[in-house]
């Protein structure tokens, strides 16, 4: 029996000492991290902008990770990220260095069986307001308004309530979901719900509603015809390092900017 | 040798002392950093703001929690309407009727339902209970009624396995007497075993409860979320678990100190639910 748990012991030593050893090998060759954190909105783009980072610059690890604008900027605020992410405007208190690294437009989304194609900002309001609780009131069948909105302290859901609210306060009948993602599956399987996301995460599965009679597009962004829109923002406290800046200078090149243009956001520099 | 032999024993009861004890002292621990973190809030606002206000924007200046404490009885009221009588009248086949070999498939059917992530009940309610009450009742089927079936299945385990034990626990020499009167087996059950083991069903009940109000990823995936209070069994809602996770991720000054107020007040909720458990075992015996 012990002689079994001692051969077990060894066998899990030798793995060990193997296991530091190669991390050792991988110092040697001085792999530096830059560690991203923020806006769960930013984060699947700059994930996409790391990979291929990476790929060109094998010594770079780029660790990105999400938990909000709020928390992006919190954590750069505190210096323990290399860079933050954020999708909302700062705050005056909140004094870093912004860089702007592209547009995006907030879709408000819709059932692809739904037959309304669009709304004028009013109506998304008063359906956010809980004015409109009816499909029947914008012309269609009789049916109640699933809508669903997002959570407090969302970047997501600041740049909403900014654009879309003006000051009016969102209804607490409402449906609120975490994440992009979650809002993107309940519209995908509910034929009358309603919601907001990211224009860079529409698909076949969803509808983004022309609105105002301006539908959604880059080129309606970029002409700022479309009103809904916010920019992305990567943050850092003070002046970047030097490989931080790498990463930057990557992204806001012609490289960095069109594979952000491919996942349907608007560059910075267009 | 004898000497050598009490040293050990010495030593082994010490160690087992400290490890015992140190479970009792984490508990302490969040207790302590709960009350200190959440604490100043109640201050700040006002404990009658907080618990009965019912407008919740912490981004705005307004912490009211009573909808959610609310939602979180409703669900958990709700979990237990469809647990309760699916729970006890399986527990009451297991101790009675069923033969040892099916015992042996199900009770540990009954631990693994147990085991299962509630990440999976969460997932599986939204692809399954969700459309069939859009479908069939309307609404968004993000609802009190599909958060209720969930955790309703949820708390199952729990209800079963302590309920079996009370009923087993019952004397034979009670159901013999029951017999000797000419009473059937069904007679016997509900007029002698059943009520004789009526605290340790309770306190099941109770823990069932315990176990719905504290559940908190399967709800926050099929409950909607929405602040009001459910006026319709087809209306979505928020429990205080639900909040917490929801928001946490973003939470920031006082915001978070919201957040932890929740926390203190399902703390609460759930101490007082356990205490009652406690005392319906106890009286018992």
């Amino acid at each position: 029996m012990f002689k079994k748990i001692g051969i077990f012991f060894i066998i899990l030593s030798i793995i060990f000492v193997c296991s530091c050893s190669s991390k050792g090998k991988k110092d040697g060759n001085k792999k530096r991290i830059i560690t991203i954190a923020g806006s769960t909105s930013v984060m699947p783009f700059t994930e996409k902008l790391a990979e291929y980072f990476m790929i060109q610059n094998p010594k770079f690890i780029i660790d990105v990770q999400g938990g909000g604008s709020t928390a992006g900027i919190q954590a750069c605020l505190n210096n323990t990220v290399d860079l933050g992410m954020s999708s909302r405007k700062l705050k005056p208190e909140e004094r870093l260095n912004e860089i702007i690294i592209c547009y995006d437009g907030i879709s408000i989304v819709v059932h692809p069986e739904n037959p309304i194609g669009g709304l004028t900002l009013d109506q998304v309001r008063g359906i956010f307001s809980g004015r409109i609780k009816n499909w029947k009131e914008l012309g269609w069948i009789d049916r109640r308004i699933d809508a669903i909105t997002r959570e407090e302290g969302s970047g997501t859901r600041g740049s909403f309530e900014d654009l879309v609210m003006k000051g009016e306060e969102v209804d607490d009948s409402i449906m609120v979901q975490d994440s992009n993602g979650s809002v993107k599956e309940i519209v995908a399987t509910d034929p009358y719900a309603i919601g907001y996301i990211s224009l860079g995460l529409v698909d076949k599965r969803v509808k983004a509603l022309i609105i105002d009679g301006v539908a959604p597009t880059i080129s309606s962004i970029k002409t700022g015809a479309y009103k809904i829109m916010r920019p992305f923002l990567f943050l850092s406290h003070g002046d970047p390092d030097d490989y931080t800046s790498k990463f930057i200078e990557f992204v806001l090149s012609k490289q960095g900017q069109d594979l952000l243009k491919k996942e349907g956001l608007v560059g910075s520099y267009d | 040798m004898t000497k050598d032999t009490s040293i050990k024993e010495q030593i082994v009861k010490t160690v087992l002392t400290i490890f015992a004890l140190s479970s009792l002292l984490f508990l302490f621990l969040i207790f302590i950093f709960i009350l200190i973190e959440g604490s100043p809030l109640f201050i700040k606002v006002g404990l009658k703001n907080i618990i009965l206000g019912f407008k919740w924007a912490p981004t705005k200046g307004s912490f009211g929690i009573f909808p959610m404490i609310i939602s979180s009885f409703l669900v958990t009221f709700g979990a237990l309407v469809i647990g309760a009588p699916l729970g006890l009248s399986c527990a009451i086949y297991l101790s009675e009727y069923s033969g040892k070999r099916l015992k042996m498939i199900l009770k540990p059917a009954l631990e693994l339902l147990a085991g299962i992530p509630s990440v999976v009940y969460g997932f599986l309610g939204v692809i399954y209970i969700v459309p069939i009450i859009r479908n069939y009742l309307g609404g968004s089927g993000f609802s009190l009624l599909s958060t209720s079936i969930v955790l309703g299945i949820m708390i199952l385990p729990t209800i079963i396995s302590i309920s079996f034990d009370s009923l087993v626990s019952v004397p034979r020499s009670y159901r013999e007497g029951s017999y000797a009167m000419g009473a059937t087996k069904w007679q016997t059950i509900y007029k002698i075993v059943v009520p004789s083991a009526r605290s340790g069903i309770l306190a099941s009940f109770i823990l069932g409860m315990g176990r719905a109000i504290g559940e908190t990823m399967a709800v926050i995936m099929i409950a909607g979320n929405a602040l009001k209070i459910p006026m319709n069994i087809t209306d979505p809602l928020r429990t205080l678990t639900g909040n917490i996770a929801l928001e946490l991720a973003y939470a920031t000054g006082d915001h978070r100190l919201g957040l932890f107020s929740t926390g203190i007040v399902l703390l609460v909720i759930i101490m007082a639910l356990n205490y009652m458990a406690n005392f319906g075992i106890k009286r018992r015996s």
